[in-house]
């Protein structure tokens, strides 16, 4: 639906000034998480399950609170019951109940003088356990003979028959499966796994919390979303939403994984415990790693049709995902944007939610979709080389364009899929030479975006400048991208606009910085608050002038007469207003508020160049080029910023990252010396094209960014390292032994 | 009579239809009537629904208006990173 007077001329949309927050961060005065501290702050430390799975038959903490500074522990004792559905979910999470259900579920906490004494009455604490059987992978724990880790667990969706550890099923599709694989020429099936991977973010979870025996108080926390953690935190204590204010910290990285709550309530409960005395808890990367959400793993089957010339004639996926001990596992995006790349008449989706004895998942950059992407676009990249045609031409016959009936249901809006494929062909990395044992790999990705409930304030200052008050914390400089946008909005510097990332209390609720969202809502809710202030602003110019506001047009940051017939006044400023605001009727300031529906997905094409190392199976990334569309870029720099961080976290998943489990249960790696992340070694110099499709349903035609890039560079990866080897593996990650046992025939 | 689509997990609590057609003016009574004819699907349309009307996604929007023509289809819930 497109929006009237969308602009197409910018003087500060597009340009790349210094991010304002830049400067706090680089000299260390930007206050995160674990910087926050209050007088007569108490320290929380957790007893995690050393079990996959384990009754808790009995918990003593006499001797942890016989220490000397420790001065409460809770237990999930101290926690209401009867919660039900999602709330259950996370309060279970937050801390066992009848059983521990993985490696690193939290079984007490303890709040302490000091981080070392409440480490040490952690130990303290003496917990029985009856050790039961556990299941960690996704196929396993469909067998018939698999523990079953929650009686009752599954909802409606699931068909009989089905082992109770499979929790939801989802089914979709449409066309006549059959006829379509009777016109292809080839069809190819093959079988995909991807490991669970963790978002990585260099900041821990680390939060304080305060509150008052009558249930009251307040939390500071390092989060993406605190409206979010409002409603969990209080939800998990059986307390009205409306008891805590939360404020956010500064966010070192969250990709998803802070979209929901670990330590947060335990931080509460243990200071209503102390009778309010303030309690800090900082997660250590063990903990991170072991108790919060990797994504999702996945194992998958794909068939697809193609006729000689090209043309998708249909395509079955099927996709079983594990999400740790609790349902949701996102293999409703995975099946709705498995084949969405693709204009494709007959096409069929089955998807299972399946629980394991592993950390709850949580959200991580596109959730859902880069599984689904590295099985399917790896089909289509065996398609082609069978039957000999160009990557880039095949998906350029099937893709999905404006007016195509998308896979799962509704006709696509404007969308740049063609071309982010075009400008990906032209470019120089397509037609750069290879050598010995280097290959190339194409993919191309999808991410649907989000609006989500979103509220914002602009507010006039007497200095003229602007104030501008949102509500979704800024993880990759939306703080600068909202100040251009009102910078554009008003006519006024960039550097007369100051941002707020505002606490519960002083906006309306805000969804999370996730879904890619924040630079299109909370920018259009910028926008609109703007226009309500210039609205006011031309009403003052008017009052002093005498005329009708109807008479006023605000132009370059001034307001003016509309016309001769208006009247002969000099322009007013926006300073000059503001400097007399105080007398002509008080403060100004504009507000939105909204669920934006006008948001709409970003295509993206991804090339890679690698080397394969034919005696150690050693991946090396010689090249790397994102294509993608932003709609409109408001801030270039940080557009590229978003397109290579999504590929730098893709290529690590592709190649090395993965939650190891023992047989006994327990993750092996949990930490970054043996989990591991790409560092700047690792990676070249990844090249970028911002295409710019815009979309209609924004003032400046913004599309979100955030999420498209990480779904191409797992197909992109093991598309280009068969070509390097000419070895076909299906199973993330491509590590090297995995790469050397295919090169050596054993894989 | 707008026309509701529904993936192919919900059909078989809507007496196996790919469509139905269901009065409303907004999507909350669309979402009402659909429920009011297939009283099966209302535990699917609790757990959350993403609403397309006419290709647009309007999340948590029941007061989004509907034509008489409208082609609505129902998605799962969404999420993000």
């Amino acid at each position: 639906m497109a929006l009237d007077g969308q602009k197409t001329a910018y003087k500060y949309i597009g340009t790349t000034p210094d991010r304002p927050d830049g400067l706090d961060k680089v000299t260390g005065r930007a206050r995160y998480g674990a910087d926050i501290s209050m007088p007569g702050m108490l320290h929380g430390a957790v007893l995690r399950s050393p079990h996959a799975h384990a009754r808790i038959v009995k918990i003593d903490a006499s001797k942890a609170l016989a220490l000397k500074g420790v001065k409460a522990v809770v237990t999930r004792a101290d926690f209401p019951d009867g919660l039900d559905g999602e709330d259950w979910n996370l309060q279970e999470n937050c801390m066992a109940g009848e059983k521990a259900l993985y490696d690193g579920h939290a079984v007490a906490a303890v709040a302490a003088t000091s981080p070392l004494i409440a480490r040490d009455a952690v130990k303290l604490i003496e917990v029985d356990y009856e050790v039961l059987p556990h299941v960690t992978d996704v196929d396993a724990a469909m067998k018939d003979d698999a523990p079953v880790i929650r009686e009752g667990a599954a909802d409606f969706s699931v068909p009989e028959g089905l082992h109770p550890n499979v929790v939801r099923y989802f089914d979709s599709g449409r066309g006549d499966l059959d006829k379509g694989f009777a016109e292809a020429d080839l069809i190819i099936e093959r079988s995909y796994t991807t490991e669970a991977a963790h978002q990585g973010y260099i900041e821990p979870h680390a939060c304080l919390g305060q509150m008052g025996e009558d249930g009251r108080g307040e939390l500071w926390v390092c989060t993406q979303g605190h409206w979010f953690v409002r409603r969990m935190s209080t939800a998990v204590l059986g307390i009205e939403t409306t008891n805590i204010r939360v404020t956010p910290s500064e966010i070192g990285g969250g990709f998803g994984g802070k979209t929901t709550v670990f330590i947060e309530p335990l931080s509460l409960a243990l200071s209503r415990k102390t009778g309010g005395k303030p309690v800090k808890m900082v997660m250590s990367r063990n903990e991170v790693l072991r108790a919060t959400g990797p994504t999702a793993s996945a194992s998958m089957d794909i068939k697809m049709g193609m006729t000689k010339d090209g043309k998708i004639t249909a395509a079955h996926g099927t996709f079983r995902m594990q999400g740790g001990a609790f349902p949701g596992a996102p293999v409703d995006v995975t099946t709705m944007l498995a084949f969405a790349n693709y204009d494709i008449e007959n096409v069929h989706h089955i998807g299972y939610d399946v629980i394991t004895n592993r950390p709850k998942q949580a959200a991580y950059r596109a959730p859902g979709a880069p599984m689904a992407a590295f099985a399917t676009e790896s089909t289509i990249d065996e398609l082609c080389r069978e039957l000999g045609l160009d990557p880039i031409d095949t998906r350029l016959k099937n893709a999905a364009r404006e007016g195509t009936r998308a896979t799962f249901g509704p006709k696509f809006g404007p969308i740049g899929l063609v071309e982010t494929l075009e400008a990906a062909k032209t470019h120089p990395n397509y037609s750069a030479p290879l050598g010995p044992n280097q290959g190339r790999g194409v993919a191309s990705g999808y991410w649907m975006n989000w609006g989500g409930e979103t509220s914002a304030s602009v507010a006039i200052s007497e200095d003229g400048t602007v104030t501008v008050s949102i509500g979704t914390p800024d993880i990759g400089g939306s703080r600068a991208s909202m100040a251009l946008m009102a910078a554009e909005a008003f006519g006024i510097p960039y550097e007369d606009v100051r941002v707020n990332i505002s606490d519960t209390g002083a906006l309306g609720v805000n969804e999370p910085t996730h879904g890619s969202r924040a630079t299109y809502a909370s920018g259009l809710a910028t926008i609109r608050s703007a226009e309500d202030c210039i609205g006011k602003l031309c009403k003052r110019a008017a009052d002093k002038w005498g005329i009708d506001p109807e008479a006023v047009i605000w132009e370059d940051g001034c307001a003016k007469p509309s016309g001769p017939n208006a009247g002969e006044f000099p322009p007013m400023s926006l300073a000059e207003i503001a400097g007399e605001m105080g007398s002509t009727g008080g403060p100004i300031s504009g507000h939105f508020e909204d669920s934006p529906a006008g948001f709409s997905g970003s295509f993206g094409t991804h090339v890679v160049d690698v080397e394969v190392d034919p005696e150690t199976g050693r991946t090396t990334i010689l090249r790397y080029l994102v294509v993608q569309d932003a709609g409109k870029a408001i801030h270039p720099a940080y557009v590229e910023g978003q397109f290579q961080g999504g590929a730098a976290q893709g290529i690590g998943w592709a190649l090395n990252e993965e939650y190891i489990y023992g047989e006994d249960g327990r993750l092996q790696n949990p930490v970054f010396l043996d989990y591991r992340v790409p560092v700047a070694s690792d990676l070249p110099m990844i090249d970028t094209v911002i295409v710019e499709v815009p979309n209609p349903g924004h003032p400046y035609g913004v599309r979100g960014v955030g999420e498209t890039g990480i779904t191409p560079p797992l197909p992109a990866v093991a598309n280009a390292v068969r070509e390097a080897t000419g070895k076909r593996i299906c199973n993330l990650p491509l590590r090297p032994s995995r790469v050397l046992a295919a090169i050596q025939g054993k894989g | 009579m707008a026309e509701v689509h529904l993936w192919s997990g919900l059909r078989s609590l809507a007496d196996g239809k790919e469509m139905v057609e269901v009065p409303g003016a907004t999507v909350g009574q669309v979402l009402d009537s659909l429920v009011a004819a297939h009283p099966g699907l209302e535990p699917a349309l609790q757990r959350g629904v993403s609403v397309a009307v006419d290709g647009q996604i309007v999340p948590n929007s029941r007061n989004h208006p509907v034509d008489p023509d409208s082609e609505i289809f129902l998605l799962q819930k969404l999420a993000g990173g």
